[in-house]
Protein backbone atom coordinates (compact mmCIF):
# COMPACT_ATOMS: atom_id res chain seq x y z
CA UNK A 1 0.00 0.00 0.00
CA UNK A 2 1.40 3.24 -1.08
CA UNK A 3 0.80 5.57 1.65
CA UNK A 4 2.73 8.56 0.81
CA UNK A 5 1.08 11.57 0.82
CA UNK A 6 1.33 15.50 1.29
CA UNK A 7 -0.92 18.30 2.50
CA UNK A 8 -1.61 20.23 -0.58
CA UNK A 9 -0.03 23.87 -0.68
CA UNK A 10 -2.20 24.68 -3.96
CA UNK A 11 -4.54 27.79 -3.97
CA UNK A 12 -5.34 26.53 -7.26
CA UNK A 13 -4.70 24.68 -9.98
CA UNK A 14 -1.12 24.27 -12.01
CA UNK A 15 -2.99 25.27 -15.06
CA UNK A 16 -1.22 28.64 -15.44
CA UNK A 17 -0.72 30.74 -18.37
CA UNK A 18 3.18 31.28 -19.08
CA UNK A 19 2.27 34.02 -22.03
CA UNK A 20 3.24 37.48 -20.68
CA UNK A 21 -0.12 39.15 -19.95
CA UNK A 22 -1.48 42.25 -19.04
CA UNK A 23 -4.41 42.78 -16.49
CA UNK A 24 -6.22 45.69 -16.85
CA UNK A 25 -9.06 45.00 -14.23
CA UNK A 26 -7.40 44.55 -10.41
CA UNK A 27 -9.70 45.89 -7.68
CA UNK A 28 -6.72 46.56 -4.60
CA UNK A 29 -8.76 46.18 -1.36
CA UNK A 30 -8.45 48.05 2.21
CA UNK A 31 -7.24 45.93 4.61
CA UNK A 32 -9.01 48.05 7.68
CA UNK A 33 -11.13 50.37 7.92
CA UNK A 34 -9.06 53.58 8.40
CA UNK A 35 -6.32 52.51 6.17
CA UNK A 36 -6.91 55.68 4.53
CA UNK A 37 -6.52 57.37 7.46
CA UNK A 38 -3.21 59.05 7.16
CA UNK A 39 -3.97 60.40 3.60
CA UNK A 40 -7.05 62.23 4.86
CA UNK A 41 -6.97 65.37 6.81
CA UNK A 42 -8.33 65.05 10.73
CA UNK A 43 -10.79 67.29 9.51
CA UNK A 44 -12.24 64.50 6.83
CA UNK A 45 -11.42 61.63 9.51
CA UNK A 46 -13.74 63.32 12.53
CA UNK A 47 -16.28 63.66 9.50
CA UNK A 48 -16.47 60.32 8.74
CA UNK A 49 -16.61 59.10 12.14
CA UNK A 50 -19.71 61.51 12.97
CA UNK A 51 -21.44 61.62 10.22
CA UNK A 52 -20.50 58.56 7.72
CA UNK A 53 -20.41 58.42 4.14
CA UNK A 54 -23.76 59.21 2.26
CA UNK A 55 -24.44 57.92 -1.19
CA UNK A 56 -26.85 59.06 -3.92
CA UNK A 57 -28.90 56.17 -3.49
CA UNK A 58 -30.77 56.15 -0.10
CA UNK A 59 -31.52 53.73 2.52
CA UNK A 60 -27.74 52.05 1.59
CA UNK A 61 -25.06 50.50 3.76
CA UNK A 62 -22.95 48.41 1.38
CA UNK A 63 -24.22 46.83 -2.22
CA UNK A 64 -27.62 46.50 -2.48
CA UNK A 65 -27.65 42.68 -3.43
CA UNK A 66 -25.42 40.22 -2.09
CA UNK A 67 -22.81 39.52 -4.45
CA UNK A 68 -22.58 35.37 -4.85
CA UNK A 69 -19.76 35.11 -2.91
CA UNK A 70 -18.03 36.77 -0.09
CA UNK A 71 -16.97 40.96 -0.78
CA UNK A 72 -17.79 39.62 -4.51
CA UNK A 73 -14.77 38.10 -4.43
CA UNK A 74 -12.69 34.41 -5.02
CA UNK A 75 -13.38 32.12 -1.65
CA UNK A 76 -9.36 31.21 -2.13
CA UNK A 77 -8.26 34.88 -2.44
CA UNK A 78 -8.20 35.32 1.59
CA UNK A 79 -4.60 36.53 2.25
CA UNK A 80 -3.05 34.23 5.08
CA UNK A 81 -2.24 37.26 6.82
CA UNK A 82 -5.97 38.45 7.38
CA UNK A 83 -7.51 41.08 5.73
CA UNK A 84 -10.30 41.09 2.89
CA UNK A 85 -9.85 39.53 -0.72
CA UNK A 86 -7.33 41.75 -3.11
CA UNK A 87 -5.83 43.40 0.33
CA UNK A 88 -2.41 42.39 0.34
CA UNK A 89 0.14 42.94 -2.16
CA UNK A 90 2.27 40.13 -1.55
CA UNK A 91 -0.43 37.48 -1.95
CA UNK A 92 -1.35 39.14 -4.82
CA UNK A 93 1.52 38.92 -6.22
CA UNK A 94 1.92 34.95 -5.11
CA UNK A 95 -1.96 34.40 -6.59
CA UNK A 96 -2.29 37.00 -9.40
CA UNK A 97 0.69 38.49 -10.92
CA UNK A 98 3.86 36.10 -10.60
CA UNK A 99 1.14 32.96 -11.48
CA UNK A 100 0.45 34.34 -14.09
CA UNK A 101 3.21 36.08 -15.71
CA UNK A 102 1.08 39.80 -15.52
CA UNK A 103 3.94 42.23 -16.97
CA UNK A 104 1.34 45.51 -16.60
CA UNK A 105 -1.45 45.82 -13.63
CA UNK A 106 -3.90 48.47 -13.81
CA UNK A 107 -5.76 48.93 -10.89
CA UNK A 108 -8.96 49.91 -10.12
CA UNK A 109 -9.78 50.56 -6.80
CA UNK A 110 -13.78 50.24 -5.68
CA UNK A 111 -16.03 51.32 -2.89
CA UNK A 112 -13.81 54.50 -2.80
CA UNK A 113 -14.54 58.10 -2.82
CA UNK A 114 -17.01 58.67 -5.88
CA UNK A 115 -20.32 58.87 -5.99
CA UNK A 116 -20.92 60.63 -2.31
CA UNK A 117 -22.95 63.28 -1.97
CA UNK A 118 -20.88 65.39 0.12
CA UNK A 119 -18.38 66.52 -3.02
CA UNK A 120 -15.68 67.51 -0.69
CA UNK A 121 -16.04 64.57 0.93
CA UNK A 122 -15.81 62.89 -1.97
CA UNK A 123 -12.55 64.55 -3.63
CA UNK A 124 -10.81 64.12 0.04
CA UNK A 125 -11.55 60.17 -0.22
CA UNK A 126 -10.54 60.05 -4.07
CA UNK A 127 -7.06 61.92 -3.32
CA UNK A 128 -6.55 60.00 -0.67
CA UNK A 129 -7.18 56.73 -2.42
CA UNK A 130 -4.68 58.08 -4.88
CA UNK A 131 -2.22 58.80 -2.59
CA UNK A 132 -3.08 54.93 -1.14
CA UNK A 133 -2.29 53.50 -4.36
CA UNK A 134 1.01 54.91 -5.02
CA UNK A 135 2.07 53.78 -0.97
CA UNK A 136 0.66 50.38 -0.99
CA UNK A 137 1.02 49.25 -4.57
CA UNK A 138 2.69 50.83 -7.85
CA UNK A 139 5.35 52.28 -5.73
CA UNK A 140 6.03 48.47 -4.30
CA UNK A 141 5.49 46.79 -7.56
CA UNK A 142 6.43 47.98 -10.65
CA UNK A 143 4.49 46.04 -12.70
CA UNK A 144 1.81 47.65 -10.99
CA UNK A 145 -0.08 50.90 -12.58
CA UNK A 146 -2.79 53.02 -10.94
CA UNK A 147 -6.40 54.91 -12.00
CA UNK A 148 -6.87 58.11 -10.85
CA UNK A 149 -9.77 58.11 -8.72
CA UNK A 150 -12.14 61.55 -9.02
CA UNK A 151 -15.12 62.91 -7.78
CA UNK A 152 -16.98 62.11 -10.26
CA UNK A 153 -20.43 64.01 -9.83
CA UNK A 154 -18.79 67.26 -9.33
CA UNK A 155 -16.55 67.84 -12.44
CA UNK A 156 -14.35 70.62 -11.57
CA UNK A 157 -12.79 68.82 -8.64
CA UNK A 158 -12.41 66.00 -10.62
CA UNK A 159 -10.53 67.38 -13.31
CA UNK A 160 -8.10 69.17 -10.73
CA UNK A 161 -7.32 65.74 -9.30
CA UNK A 162 -6.90 64.90 -12.57
CA UNK A 163 -4.29 67.69 -13.54
CA UNK A 164 -2.48 67.12 -9.95
CA UNK A 165 -1.86 63.47 -11.11
CA UNK A 166 -1.42 63.88 -14.55
CA UNK A 167 2.87 63.40 -15.77
CA UNK A 168 3.01 60.78 -12.82
CA UNK A 169 3.82 57.32 -14.03
CA UNK A 170 2.11 56.01 -11.15
CA UNK A 171 -1.37 56.50 -13.16
CA UNK A 172 -2.32 55.34 -16.34
CA UNK A 173 -6.48 55.92 -16.68
CA UNK A 174 -8.82 57.90 -15.00
CA UNK A 175 -11.64 55.74 -13.38
CA UNK A 176 -15.06 56.65 -13.83
CA UNK A 177 -18.22 54.18 -12.54
CA UNK A 178 -21.17 53.31 -14.88
CA UNK A 179 -23.95 54.30 -12.47
CA UNK A 180 -23.72 58.05 -11.94
CA UNK A 181 -26.34 61.04 -11.32
CA UNK A 182 -26.64 61.47 -15.40
CA UNK A 183 -26.22 60.13 -18.13
CA UNK A 184 -21.72 60.40 -18.48
CA UNK A 185 -21.96 62.62 -21.61
CA UNK A 186 -23.49 65.38 -19.97
CA UNK A 187 -22.04 68.24 -19.54
CA UNK A 188 -21.39 68.40 -15.93
CA UNK A 189 -18.64 65.55 -17.11
CA UNK A 190 -17.10 67.19 -19.50
CA UNK A 191 -14.17 68.81 -17.57
CA UNK A 192 -13.10 65.68 -16.39
CA UNK A 193 -12.87 64.62 -20.03
CA UNK A 194 -10.70 67.87 -20.98
CA UNK A 195 -8.35 67.12 -18.03
CA UNK A 196 -8.19 63.20 -19.25
CA UNK A 197 -7.38 64.74 -23.17
CA UNK A 198 -4.91 67.04 -22.10
CA UNK A 199 -3.14 64.61 -19.45
CA UNK A 200 -3.33 62.34 -22.46
CA UNK A 201 -4.91 59.61 -20.35
CA UNK A 202 -7.83 56.83 -21.24
CA UNK A 203 -10.83 57.50 -18.99
CA UNK A 204 -11.74 54.04 -17.99
CA UNK A 205 -15.74 53.35 -16.85
CA UNK A 206 -16.02 50.68 -15.08
CA UNK A 207 -19.06 48.99 -14.20
CA UNK A 208 -20.74 49.41 -11.08
CA UNK A 209 -21.46 52.78 -8.90
CA UNK A 210 -24.27 54.25 -6.98
CA UNK A 211 -25.97 56.87 -8.80
CA UNK A 212 -29.22 57.18 -7.29
CA UNK A 213 -30.89 55.46 -10.36
CA UNK A 214 -32.76 51.94 -10.50
CA UNK A 215 -29.92 49.61 -11.07
CA UNK A 216 -31.59 48.48 -14.76
CA UNK A 217 -33.14 50.92 -17.01
CA UNK A 218 -36.75 49.31 -16.05
CA UNK A 219 -36.55 49.61 -12.64
CA UNK A 220 -35.50 47.32 -9.47
CA UNK A 221 -34.96 43.85 -10.23
CA UNK A 222 -35.50 40.74 -8.23
CA UNK A 223 -32.39 39.13 -8.39
CA UNK A 224 -28.50 39.49 -8.14
CA UNK A 225 -28.32 37.68 -11.69
CA UNK A 226 -30.36 40.40 -13.39
CA UNK A 227 -27.71 43.48 -11.49
CA UNK A 228 -25.05 41.18 -13.35
CA UNK A 229 -26.30 41.30 -16.72
CA UNK A 230 -27.62 45.50 -16.48
CA UNK A 231 -24.49 46.35 -16.36
CA UNK A 232 -24.36 45.73 -19.80
CA UNK A 233 -27.40 47.90 -20.50
CA UNK A 234 -25.59 50.76 -18.06
CA UNK A 235 -22.79 50.84 -20.25
CA UNK A 236 -24.82 51.18 -23.30
CA UNK A 237 -26.64 53.84 -22.00
CA UNK A 238 -23.29 55.71 -21.37
CA UNK A 239 -21.45 55.18 -24.36
CA UNK A 240 -24.79 56.28 -26.73
CA UNK A 241 -24.90 59.22 -23.99
CA UNK A 242 -21.28 60.25 -24.32
CA UNK A 243 -21.70 59.71 -28.57
CA UNK A 244 -24.60 61.86 -28.84
CA UNK A 245 -23.74 64.53 -26.75
CA UNK A 246 -20.60 65.15 -28.66
CA UNK A 247 -18.24 63.89 -26.28
CA UNK A 248 -15.93 62.51 -28.95
CA UNK A 249 -16.25 64.94 -31.59
CA UNK A 250 -15.59 67.57 -28.35
CA UNK A 251 -12.53 65.73 -27.46
CA UNK A 252 -11.34 64.16 -30.55
CA UNK A 253 -7.87 62.81 -28.35
CA UNK A 254 -10.31 61.28 -25.57
CA UNK A 255 -10.14 57.22 -25.49
CA UNK A 256 -12.71 55.49 -23.21
CA UNK A 257 -12.33 52.20 -22.04
CA UNK A 258 -15.08 50.15 -21.12
CA UNK A 259 -14.59 47.65 -18.41
CA UNK A 260 -16.04 44.88 -16.75
CA UNK A 261 -19.58 45.14 -18.94
CA UNK A 262 -18.85 42.87 -21.65
CA UNK A 263 -18.72 44.03 -25.29
CA UNK A 264 -21.00 41.34 -27.49
CA UNK A 265 -23.31 44.27 -27.64
CA UNK A 266 -21.08 46.65 -29.07
CA UNK A 267 -21.45 46.49 -32.71
CA UNK A 268 -25.52 45.63 -32.47
CA UNK A 269 -25.21 48.96 -30.47
CA UNK A 270 -23.55 50.64 -32.91
CA UNK A 271 -25.35 49.80 -35.74
CA UNK A 272 -28.84 50.92 -34.48
CA UNK A 273 -27.02 54.11 -33.49
CA UNK A 274 -26.29 54.66 -36.80
CA UNK A 275 -29.08 53.92 -38.01
CA UNK A 276 -31.41 56.34 -36.14
CA UNK A 277 -28.92 58.73 -36.55
CA UNK A 278 -29.06 58.60 -40.61
CA UNK A 279 -32.03 59.32 -39.92
CA UNK A 280 -32.74 62.17 -36.71
CA UNK A 281 -29.37 63.45 -37.25
CA UNK A 282 -30.82 66.94 -37.13
CA UNK A 283 -31.62 66.81 -33.41
CA UNK A 284 -27.86 66.11 -32.99
CA UNK A 285 -26.08 68.29 -35.93
CA UNK A 286 -23.07 68.25 -33.39
CA UNK A 287 -22.98 64.31 -34.05
CA UNK A 288 -20.98 65.30 -37.41
CA UNK A 289 -20.36 61.17 -38.13
CA UNK A 290 -21.79 58.16 -37.79
CA UNK A 291 -21.44 56.89 -34.08
CA UNK A 292 -19.79 53.63 -35.16
CA UNK A 293 -16.46 55.93 -36.49
CA UNK A 294 -16.35 57.17 -33.30
CA UNK A 295 -16.86 54.13 -31.54
CA UNK A 296 -14.79 52.21 -32.99
CA UNK A 297 -12.18 55.11 -32.78
CA UNK A 298 -12.26 56.14 -29.18
CA UNK A 299 -13.25 53.23 -27.06
CA UNK A 300 -11.16 49.87 -25.94
CA UNK A 301 -13.23 47.52 -24.28
CA UNK A 302 -11.62 45.09 -20.98
CA UNK A 303 -12.52 41.05 -21.80
CA UNK A 304 -13.61 40.45 -17.79
CA UNK A 305 -16.40 39.00 -18.58
CA UNK A 306 -15.48 37.03 -21.79
CA UNK A 307 -18.33 36.68 -23.89
CA UNK A 308 -18.65 32.94 -24.15
CA UNK A 309 -20.86 31.88 -27.20
CA UNK A 310 -21.28 28.28 -27.95
CA UNK A 311 -19.74 28.74 -31.02
CA UNK A 312 -15.85 30.37 -31.38
CA UNK A 313 -16.99 31.71 -34.62
CA UNK A 314 -19.69 33.85 -33.05
CA UNK A 315 -16.95 35.78 -30.36
CA UNK A 316 -14.95 35.88 -33.54
CA UNK A 317 -17.26 38.14 -35.48
CA UNK A 318 -17.37 40.11 -32.71
CA UNK A 319 -14.08 40.79 -31.95
CA UNK A 320 -13.25 41.18 -35.85
CA UNK A 321 -15.80 43.70 -35.70
CA UNK A 322 -14.73 45.47 -32.45
CA UNK A 323 -10.99 44.93 -33.59
CA UNK A 324 -8.32 42.58 -32.46
CA UNK A 325 -6.43 46.07 -31.35
CA UNK A 326 -9.33 47.11 -29.21
CA UNK A 327 -9.89 44.47 -26.51
CA UNK A 328 -8.09 44.50 -23.29
CA UNK A 329 -7.49 41.27 -21.32
CA UNK A 330 -8.52 41.86 -17.36
CA UNK A 331 -9.08 38.90 -14.72
CA UNK A 332 -11.15 41.03 -12.43
CA UNK A 333 -8.83 39.75 -9.68
CA UNK A 334 -10.02 38.80 -6.67
CA UNK A 335 -13.48 39.24 -7.67
CA UNK A 336 -15.31 35.80 -7.83
CA UNK A 337 -16.04 35.86 -11.44
CA UNK A 338 -12.47 36.19 -12.25
CA UNK A 339 -11.20 35.47 -15.67
CA UNK A 340 -8.55 32.67 -15.95
CA UNK A 341 -6.09 33.73 -18.66
CA UNK A 342 -5.23 30.25 -20.08
CA UNK A 343 -8.96 29.32 -20.20
CA UNK A 344 -10.45 32.44 -21.86
CA UNK A 345 -9.80 32.57 -25.67
CA UNK A 346 -10.29 29.93 -27.70
CA UNK A 347 -8.21 27.97 -30.02
CA UNK A 348 -7.75 29.30 -33.89
CA UNK A 349 -6.14 33.00 -32.93
CA UNK A 350 -3.43 34.14 -34.89
CA UNK A 351 -0.09 34.72 -32.68
CA UNK A 352 -0.16 38.25 -33.52
CA UNK A 353 -3.57 38.73 -32.14
CA UNK A 354 -3.03 36.49 -29.38
CA UNK A 355 -0.38 38.63 -27.89
CA UNK A 356 -2.30 42.19 -28.48
CA UNK A 357 -4.93 40.62 -26.65
CA UNK A 358 -2.85 39.58 -23.59
CA UNK A 359 -0.50 42.52 -24.17
CA UNK A 360 0.11 44.35 -26.67
CA UNK A 361 -2.81 46.37 -26.81
CA UNK A 362 -2.69 47.19 -23.07
CA UNK A 363 1.07 48.40 -23.40
CA UNK A 364 0.19 50.45 -26.13
CA UNK A 365 -2.88 51.94 -24.53
CA UNK A 366 -0.88 52.85 -21.46
CA UNK A 367 2.22 54.18 -22.86
CA UNK A 368 4.05 51.15 -21.02
CA UNK A 369 7.50 50.52 -23.02
CA UNK B 1 -4.60 1.12 -8.85
CA UNK B 2 -3.38 2.23 -5.71
CA UNK B 3 -4.80 3.17 -2.64
CA UNK B 4 -3.42 5.57 -0.16
CA UNK B 5 -3.78 6.26 3.38
CA UNK B 6 -5.63 9.80 3.74
CA UNK B 7 -5.63 10.07 7.32
CA UNK B 8 -7.17 8.54 10.65
CA UNK B 9 -11.13 8.18 11.08
CA UNK B 10 -11.15 10.52 13.85
CA UNK B 11 -9.19 13.28 11.83
CA UNK B 12 -11.87 13.34 9.33
CA UNK B 13 -15.30 13.99 11.27
CA UNK B 14 -18.24 14.47 9.51
CA UNK B 15 -18.55 17.94 7.68
CA UNK B 16 -14.99 17.92 7.51
CA UNK B 17 -13.12 17.39 3.62
CA UNK B 18 -8.70 17.19 3.66
CA UNK B 19 -6.44 18.64 1.02
CA UNK B 20 -3.84 16.39 -0.20
CA UNK B 21 -1.29 15.93 -2.99
CA UNK B 22 -1.26 11.63 -4.48
CA UNK B 23 0.78 11.43 -6.77
CA UNK B 24 1.09 15.33 -8.59
CA UNK B 25 -2.80 15.04 -8.35
CA UNK B 26 -4.42 17.60 -6.35
CA UNK B 27 -7.23 15.39 -4.67
CA UNK B 28 -10.03 16.39 -1.34
CA UNK B 29 -11.52 13.53 0.63
CA UNK B 30 -15.36 14.47 2.48
CA UNK B 31 -16.78 13.04 5.26
CA UNK B 32 -20.61 13.31 4.67
CA UNK B 33 -22.33 12.27 7.17
CA UNK B 34 -20.13 9.31 8.17
CA UNK B 35 -19.57 8.14 4.41
CA UNK B 36 -16.38 9.29 2.32
CA UNK B 37 -16.40 10.91 -0.97
CA UNK B 38 -13.10 11.91 -2.92
CA UNK B 39 -12.75 14.44 -5.92
CA UNK B 40 -10.29 16.31 -7.80
CA UNK B 41 -9.67 19.40 -6.61
CA UNK B 42 -10.07 21.27 -9.82
CA UNK B 43 -12.81 22.86 -11.48
CA UNK B 44 -13.74 21.54 -14.75
CA UNK B 45 -14.90 24.95 -16.13
CA UNK B 46 -11.95 27.14 -15.28
CA UNK B 47 -9.34 25.34 -13.16
CA UNK B 48 -10.17 26.83 -9.65
CA UNK B 49 -9.23 24.75 -6.88
CA UNK B 50 -12.54 23.40 -6.34
CA UNK B 51 -12.77 22.05 -2.86
CA UNK B 52 -11.81 25.29 -1.35
CA UNK B 53 -15.84 26.27 -1.85
CA UNK B 54 -18.46 25.68 0.18
CA UNK B 55 -20.50 23.15 0.65
CA UNK B 56 -24.21 24.04 0.19
CA UNK B 57 -27.50 21.86 -0.70
CA UNK B 58 -29.19 21.80 -4.58
CA UNK B 59 -31.96 23.99 -5.23
CA UNK B 60 -34.33 23.47 -7.98
CA UNK B 61 -38.04 24.70 -8.61
CA UNK B 62 -40.11 23.29 -10.65
CA UNK B 63 -42.55 26.43 -11.14
CA UNK B 64 -41.69 29.91 -10.36
CA UNK B 65 -42.32 30.25 -6.29
CA UNK B 66 -42.19 26.78 -5.55
CA UNK B 67 -38.12 25.91 -4.14
CA UNK B 68 -36.87 22.74 -3.41
CA UNK B 69 -33.80 22.93 -1.19
CA UNK B 70 -32.13 18.95 -0.93
CA UNK B 71 -29.21 17.58 -0.58
CA UNK B 72 -28.02 19.42 1.91
CA UNK B 73 -23.82 19.92 2.36
CA UNK B 74 -23.23 17.36 -0.40
CA UNK B 75 -23.18 19.66 -2.88
CA UNK B 76 -20.00 21.61 -3.91
CA UNK B 77 -20.11 25.26 -5.03
CA UNK B 78 -16.31 26.68 -6.88
CA UNK B 79 -14.77 29.26 -4.55
CA UNK B 80 -14.24 31.13 -8.21
CA UNK B 81 -17.84 31.02 -10.40
CA UNK B 82 -19.83 29.26 -8.13
CA UNK B 83 -20.39 26.25 -10.21
CA UNK B 84 -21.86 23.38 -8.52
CA UNK B 85 -21.29 19.87 -8.14
CA UNK B 86 -22.18 16.35 -6.65
CA UNK B 87 -20.01 15.54 -4.16
CA UNK B 88 -21.33 11.44 -4.43
CA UNK B 89 -20.75 11.73 -8.61
CA UNK B 90 -18.54 14.48 -8.96
CA UNK B 91 -22.17 15.45 -11.56
CA UNK B 92 -22.44 19.28 -12.50
CA UNK B 93 -26.29 20.22 -12.15
CA UNK B 94 -26.25 22.89 -15.00
CA UNK B 95 -24.24 23.72 -18.23
CA UNK B 96 -25.11 27.03 -19.00
CA UNK B 97 -22.70 27.43 -22.31
CA UNK B 98 -24.85 24.05 -23.64
CA UNK B 99 -28.27 24.13 -21.80
CA UNK B 100 -30.63 24.09 -25.07
CA UNK B 101 -34.26 23.19 -24.87
CA UNK B 102 -33.98 21.13 -27.63
CA UNK B 103 -31.37 18.68 -26.51
CA UNK B 104 -33.74 17.38 -23.14
CA UNK B 105 -36.91 15.90 -24.25
CA UNK B 106 -40.13 16.44 -22.44
CA UNK B 107 -40.64 12.88 -21.27
CA UNK B 108 -41.12 11.66 -17.84
CA UNK B 109 -38.84 9.99 -16.28
CA UNK B 110 -37.34 9.58 -12.68
CA UNK B 111 -34.91 12.61 -11.66
CA UNK B 112 -35.92 14.21 -15.25
CA UNK B 113 -35.41 17.46 -14.25
CA UNK B 114 -31.93 17.31 -13.05
CA UNK B 115 -30.27 18.17 -16.44
CA UNK B 116 -26.65 17.16 -16.44
CA UNK B 117 -23.69 18.74 -18.36
CA UNK B 118 -21.00 17.53 -20.13
CA UNK B 119 -18.67 18.87 -16.99
CA UNK B 120 -18.37 16.39 -14.93
CA UNK B 121 -15.37 16.62 -11.82
CA UNK B 122 -13.74 13.21 -11.49
CA UNK B 123 -14.61 11.21 -8.43
CA UNK B 124 -11.96 9.16 -6.63
CA UNK B 125 -13.31 6.14 -4.99
CA UNK B 126 -12.49 6.38 -0.82
CA UNK B 127 -13.02 3.38 1.20
CA UNK B 128 -12.95 3.13 5.56
CA UNK B 129 -9.93 0.68 5.86
CA UNK B 130 -9.96 -0.28 10.11
CA UNK B 131 -9.34 3.48 10.97
CA UNK B 132 -8.01 4.82 8.63
CA UNK B 133 -9.12 6.55 5.67
CA UNK B 134 -8.18 5.53 2.25
CA UNK B 135 -8.89 6.72 -1.36
CA UNK B 136 -7.45 4.73 -4.39
CA UNK B 137 -6.19 6.16 -7.17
Amino acid sequence: MNIQFRESQETASPLTSKTAIADCDIHPARATRTELYPYLAKRWQHHLEVYGVHAYQGMMEGPPYPKAQPNASRRDAYPPEGGPQGSSLSFMQKQLLDRNNVQLGVLNPLGTGQGIRNHELSAALCSAINDWQIDKWTSKDKRLKASIVVGNEDGLSAAAEIRERAGDKNFVQVLLLSRNVEPLGQRRYWPIYQAAEEAGLPVGVHAFGFGGNPITPSGWPSYYIEEMVGHSQCQQSALASLVLEGVFERFPKLKMVMIEAGFGWAPSLAWRLDKVWQRLRSEVPHVKRPPSEYIREQVWWTTQPMEDPERREDLFDVINWIGWDRLLFATDYPHWDYDEPSRVLPAGVSEANREAFYLGNAKKLYGIA
Amino acid sequence: MARHVIAPVNELPPGTRKLLEIDGRPIAVFNIKGEYFGLMNRCPHQGAALCEGPLIGLAQSRDPGEIEYTKLGEIIRCPWHGWEFDIRTGQSYCDPRRFRVKAYPAHVEPGASVVKGPYVAETIPVTVESDYVVVEL
